[in-house]
């Protein structure tokens, strides 16, 4: 217990603090905060399978797309419960993430990459197919709009909710059968750990996580499910923010989801270049170097800070 | 009736012929040793024994049952654990997480506390409990080959098998080694193939030793009489055996 003790301390200021900010915040900075939550829940999700598991995935705006839909289509078409949608997605997803881990047993590295890059590509242009159940590419939106003020309460709850639920699922006996495999797949079978049930079951968790976050992702754009919202550029930018928070750790990607969530807003803001087309090239610049400066991540930091520690 | 037993196995690998219709037993509280020169086929018959490779023909039976159709996850259930030649650790988790991992079969249902507390005495028991919170990457070759035992000695095995478990050790490690293992034996029962080089430590701990070259059984029998057969001596031109004396 006592060495849980400064994770504890952390959690719970950082609870208070989000607790008390929109108090001071404008209204569009509530629905930027939000954003943050959003992401963090989508990085939560990357960590789980990229981080702890070692299966690359750079498809998984595919996933917020299913759950986003979920959450569109659910309240257009049956006027569900918008806080229902959410848990709805996470089963939802839950079971695509599964589908997809089965065959992505079979792939590694690279391919696996490509398998699930093609996924990014290909999930989000499906609402187009089914267009008058769907709204094509114009899109389709849930039966109410949500103020900023909600938005920020519930996508907040919801990132503490799937911070706990990930930090359970990866503390005792699955988390550690997540990252045996990750570092050798022979030592864990021959630990007894099943590699595809853990694989899978990786990949359910991971899916559902994302899948939540899509819905939330929706509804902070005003309620619309859109393909255009879910291309490619979201996979990245996820597995961006698992990258700077540290993967196969927790405890940065709360940095990690600010990063995507703020820094294109900020680079637009930055001088000579940042405007109009500039801002890409600002937050690229910025990958590069955070990269650079942290290739372990924020969460990398923290071994390295309590050596400094033990030093002085 | 045996605890373990190959009968006619054989494997190959392209032309060459790992196992040529292996059979060897392990008794019931006993130290087998498995010895042959370089390539003789001792890990082939390792990773045919935990389902790592497959048999073209022949049988492994545990316990009087054939094992070929059980996964390879599931051989650590039925009693089997083993360690790796070359050292197959979870680099990126502590000392205590590796062997956690070894107590995956033993700690569904069962509190995280128990599970930790059992960890920690297989770290003692292997005389390395004082590594149990540093990262397995970066230890002593000869820590991280305590590790594995303990890794695998967490599981609760009915019989241990030992890839070169003295390599890299000192004079002093493997006399160590030597009692331990004999402990294995006599105090918790426990049932060991012992593949492994040095010959001192095979010959004084064995009580059965098997010889393999090229795949094939040279000779099998109490280590006194291994010692002196020509055939062994041939194998290893020699050199290796007399130092055992
Ligand atoms: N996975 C494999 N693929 C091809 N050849 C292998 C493989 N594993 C073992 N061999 C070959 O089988 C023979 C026996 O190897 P091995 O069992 O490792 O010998 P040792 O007795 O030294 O442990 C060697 O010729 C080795 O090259
Ligand atoms: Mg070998």
């Amino acid at each position: 217990m006592r060495r849980n003790a400064p994770a504890l301390v952390a959690v719970a200021v950082a609870a208070l603090f989000f607790a008390l900010l929109p108090f001071g915040l404008s209204d569009y900075h509530r629905g930027l905060a939000a954003s943050v939550a959003v992401y963090l829940i989508a990085i939560l999700g990357l960590n789980v399978l990229t981080g702890y598991t070692g299966q690359i995935s750079i498809g998984h705006g595919a996933f917020m797309a299913i759950g986003g839909y979920t959450t569109a289509i659910m309240s257009h078409y049956h006027n569900t419960n918008l806080i229902l949608t959410l848990p709805l997605a996470f089963v939802i997803t839950f079971g695509c993430g599964v589908l997809v881990g089965l065959p992505a047993l079979r792939l590694s590295g690279v391919y696996l990459a490509l398998a699930t890059f093609a996924l990014a590509v290909s999930i989000p242009q499906l609402p187009l197919k089914f267009s008058k159940f769907t709204g094509g590419s114009a899109g389709i939106s849930a039966s109410k709009s949500v103020s900023n003020s909600w938005l920020y309460g519930v996508s907040w709850s919801t990132a503490a909710i799937a911070f706990l639920f990930t930090w359970l699922v990866l503390r005792g006996r699955t988390g550690r059968a997540f990252r045996a495999i990750r570092d050798s797949e022979v030592a864990a079978t021959s630990s007894g750990v099943t590699l595809a049930i853990y694989k899978t079951l990786a990949f359910g968790v991971s899916a559902a996580l994302a899948g939540v976050a899509g819905s939330l992702f929706v509804l902070a754009t005003n309620g619309f499910a859109q393909p255009n919202e879910f291309s490619v550029t979201l996979s990245l930018k996820i597995l961006v923010g698992a990258a700077v928070a540290g993967l196969g750790s927790l405890w940065g990607v709360l940095l990690g989801a600010a990063f995507i969530a703020l820094l294109p807003t900020l680079s637009a803001s930055a001088p000579l270049i940042g405007s109009a087309h500039g801002q890409d090239v600002v937050f690229g610049l910025f990958v590069i170097v955070v990269m650079i400066l942290l290739p372990t991540g924020v969460a990398g930091l923290i071994p390295r800070l309590r050596r400094l520690r033990v030093k002085a | 009736m045996a605890l373990l037993s190959l009968q006619n196995a054989t494997l190959r690998f392209g032309g060459i012929v790992a196992l040529d219709d292996v059979s060897l037993a392990v008794e019931p509280g006993t130290i087998a040793g498995l010895i042959g020169p370089n390539g003789a086929g001792k890990t082939t018959a390792f990773n045919v024994i935990t389902r790592l490779y497959r048999l073209e023909s022949g049988d492994v039976t545990f316990d009087g049952r054939s094992i070929l159709r059980t996964p390879p996850s599931r051989i650590v259930r039925l009693g089997i654990a083993r360690t790796f030649q070359n050292v197959e650790l979870f680099p990126t988790m502590t000392v205590l997480e590796n062997v956690l991992v070894g107590a995956h079969t033993t700690s569904l249902f069962e509190r995280e506390a128990n599970v930790r507390r059992s960890a920690l005495e297989t770290l003692d028991l292997v005389g390395i409990g004082n590594v149990a919170h540093l990262p397995a990457a970066g230890l002593p070759f000869g820590t991280m080959k305590r590790v594995e035992m303990a890794r695998a000695l967490v599981s609760k095995p009915r019989l241990l098998l030992l890839d070169e478990p003295a390599g890299g050790l000192n004079h002093e490690e493997v006399e160590e080694l030597a009692l331990f293992l004999r402990r294995l034996r006599d105090e918790l029962k426990l049932s060991v193939l012992l593949v492994e080089h040095h010959m001192n430590l095979v010959m004084r701990v064995s009580d059965h030793v098997h010889v393999l070259n090229f795949g094939r059984t040279i000779a099998s029998g109490p280590p006194a009489e291994v010692q002196r057969d020509p055939k062994v001596i041939e194998a290893y031109l020699g050199g290796e055996l007399e130092g055992a004396a």
